[in-house]
């Protein structure tokens, strides 16, 4: 199939690897910060090509993992409501809250259906003009344009029972916390898609401020053992730059047209992330002339917050400070068919990738 | 959610209500089965998909299946032709010789007569070509609303010899036995898929919808060292690879290169996110046979419409964890796991 043989090409795959192992000169720690990488690395097995100084660690780049608890207890207490539909992206739905699930409260009878964008969850308000309809905003700068044009349409058409539950996020403040949190790194494997609609310039100051490489990334494994390799290129030789592996879909300023929509629709402001807490600006706030779709300002719900599982360690996942295999609870008290942890729910989610992919000899 | 104990069956990590996901073939239909029916029921292990029955001096092989595929009517076939050849083929792979069916409908007010005719028309047709009867069965009508148009229940019931009961617990299978299968995989669920969703595919997907019987017979006479065969329906090929290493208590080592998928259904997952070793399949099996004749048994697949494209696609190998390991096609190694969640509900 083309653009995907070519990039799976099992020759091209083995000569990256050893140009990668013969380039090694001391141990390397890099971080991706997109799920999709997480999964694709551990799908394709890329780090049983790897020497062991090459070590990947996952950082805070599957929505779903970041989302918080108090998130989804909300979405939980929305779906209890009357003439409420709770619309949501597949993977929402088995999260735990602090005490259930979307899954175990449409088995008992809310109304929660799964959708692939926002569309299909306008097109819902559109057929069930009796019931609200919530779509749950969910991801990253790659998803949140999705949105935006959802918004927009809402508005235009006079859509009245289309609401938006928001926890949209952008990328760079959370990696800025990483590092200030002083989290050993030598360089980031930086998520191509979110890239496509930023631009790669949107990381220039993790080289420029604190000298750290980043590479932005494509998903296949010719993709990842060719940044892998930049990243590596760029420690040896004391270069620390902002470069474009992936430059088949990312340019150095972005998609225009979808950062315009962006910015119509949201604003900056600041947003909880599971494991991380509030950080600054991280997040995507509707504007105020879009506050009659906002469901928190028009229909507030009341959640009582609490604690998550002490065991659980997706935080220090989250934030490369431990692997799956540090938590106590993997593979036994939580597997993907009874998660504790958010990262064990998403096909993206380290834990959940580790649990199904890692062979360990 | 705290577990608790309903008449003595703890409900710990079932859930309260009944969940789409403990329908998928997965673990947690898996843990649904063990802990409400085998408990109550008192079945006796390895669960495979057909019972193996002794009685007055025979073998008989037994199997039930319930239809719900949404849409009824799909490339490749409907949901009758689907019920003849999926309680065919699990009387098949269990080495039994299939002969009598039973078919229940249940059918909701308002069903279009044509339809029905037409489904019933395929479900005859189906068994004649298989060359099994259908005997016997039963017809409920619900309110409209109630159920969504159209269930159907097949079982099946045919002789085994007994030189092939070991076949569906697969008891003899030895380290360096090798694993084939008769085809392409995936086809069924994204057939469905691509219906459901009235997607167009420039190259279009049928599903592989088939009663294997013949072709299974055709291997059986042919050859001695068949160890194992299962067909790859609801969880596709990694669901009953785990399941196998999970019976035989042994390692199984998988080439993702020489699994083969055709190309629009590897399109499709590519673009929806599916992995096409954990999609339905409704005419696929996997034989696993002597490594002495498992080239025979290729040739006399590939020498059947049905087995055209056959292909070797693993072993058996010695490992104290049961693991299904997957050899990447980009060369790196990785587990092959038993899927957790739904991938597609309603597809067969």
């Amino acid at each position: 199939m083309k653009y995907i043989d070519e990039y799976r090409n099992r020759d091209l795959v083995m000569k990256l690897a050893d140009h990668i192992n013969r380039s090694v000169r001391r141990d390397y720690i890099f971080m991706e910060v997109c799920g999709g990488h997480t999964a694709a690395i551990h799908r394709f097995g890329i780090p049983s090509l790897l020497s062991g100084n090459v070590k990947l660690v996952s950082g805070p780049g599957c929505p779903v993992c970041v989302t918080g608890t108090d998130f989804i207890d909300k979405a939980i207490a929305y779906s209890k409501l009357e003439q409420v539909i709770i619309a949501t992206f597949g993977d929402m739905i088995r999260v735990p809250g602090s005490v259930s699930s979307l899954e175990k409260e449409k088995a008992a009878g809310a109304d929660v259906r799964i959708v692939f964008s926002g569309l299909d969850a306008l097109e819902i308000a559109r057929i069930n003009t009796e019931q609200r309809v919530i779509f749950l905003g969910i991801g990253f700068e790659t998803t949140a344009p999705g949105t935006a044009v959802t918004i927009a349409l809402a508005e235009r058409d006079h859509i009245e029972n289309f609401f938006l539950l928001c926890a949209h996020k952008v990328m760079p403040p959370a990696m800025e916390t990483i590092i200030k949190e002083g989290v050993n790194l030598d360089g980031f494997i930086c998520p191509g898609h979110v890239a496509a609609i930023t631009g790669s310039d949107a990381f220039l100051f993790i080289a420029e401020k604190y000298n750290l490489g980043c590479v932005i990334t494509g998903f296949e494994p010719v993709d990842i053992l060719q940044s892998i390799l930049m990243l590596l290129n760029q420690v040896n030789r004391k270069t620390p730059k902002v470069e474009i592996q992936y430059n088949r879909a990312v340019t150095e300023r972005g998609n225009i047209i979808a950062q315009r929509h962006l910015s119509h629709v949201f604003e900056s402001g600041d947003e909880q992330w599971r494991g991380f807490g509030v950080i600054p600006g991280s997040g995507l706030r509707l504007r105020k002339e879009y506050e009659k779709f906002d469901a928190e300002k028009m229909f507030p719900v009341i959640t009582k917050l609490r604690e998550e599982d002490i065991l659980c360690i997706c935080g220090d996942i989250l934030r490369g400070l431990k692997t799956p295999e540090d938590c106590a609870l993997f593979k036994n008290k939580c597997v993907p068919e009874n998660p504790v942890g958010a990262c064990m729910v998403s096909d993206e989610g380290a834990c959940n990738t580790w649990h199904k992919y890692k062979f360990n000899g | 959610m705290k577990g608790h104990a309903i008449h003595g069956i703890n409900t710990n990590l079932m859930g309260d209500f009944i969940s789409l996901n403990q329908g998928s073939g997965g673990k947690l239909t898996h843990q649904l089965i063990e802990k409400v029916f085998v408990k109550q029921f008192g079945m006796v292990k390895p669960l495979t998909d057909s019972a193996i029955l002794n009685d007055s001096g025979y073998t008989y092989a037994f199997t039930t299946d319930s239809y719900v595929v949404d849409p009824l009517f799909f490339p490749g076939g409907n949901i009758g032709k689907l019920a003849v050849c999926g309680t065919v083929n699990d009387l098949a792979v269990s080495g039994a010789e299939p002969r009598f069916i039973a078919a229940s409908f249940i059918i909701e007010e308002g069903f279009p007569m044509s339809d029905l005719i037409v489904i019933a028309e395929s479900m005859a047709e189906e068994a004649l070509k298989a060359g099994v009867k259908i005997v016997t069965g039963d017809t409920k009508v619900i309110d409209k609303g109630k159920c969504d148009k159209l269930f159907i229940t097949t079982s099946g019931t045919g002789l085994l010899k007994p030189e092939l009961e070991h076949i569906s617990t697969g008891r003899q299978i030895k380290p360096g036995d090798k694993l084939i299968i008769n085809g392409p995989v995936g086809n069924h669920a994204i057939a469905v898929l691509g219906a459901r969703n009235n997607l167009s595919f420039s190259t279009p997907v049928i599903s592989d919808c088939a009663s294997l019987n013949h072709l299974i017979n055709n291997v059986l006479q042919r050859c001695n060292e068949i160890r194992f065969m299962r067909d790859l329906t609801r969880g596709g090929l990694a669901t009953v690879l785990n399941e196998l290493a999970g019976m035989i208590k042994s390692g199984i080592s998988i080439d993702e290169a020489s699994v083969p998928v055709d190309s629009p259904v590897k399109g499709l997952c590519e673009m929806l996110g599916f992995d096409p070793l954990y999609l339905a399949n409704e005419g696929k099996i996997l034989i696993v046979a002597s490594a002495g004749e498992a080239k025979k048994v290729l040739d006399i697949l590939r020498s059947d419409p049905l087995g055209k494209h056959s292909e070797l696609i693993g072993e058996i190998i010695p490992h104290k964890r049961n693991l299904v390991v997957l050899n990447t096609s980009i060369g790196g190694k990785r587990i092959l796991d038993m899927p957790s969640g739904h991938q597609l509900p309603r597809i067969c």
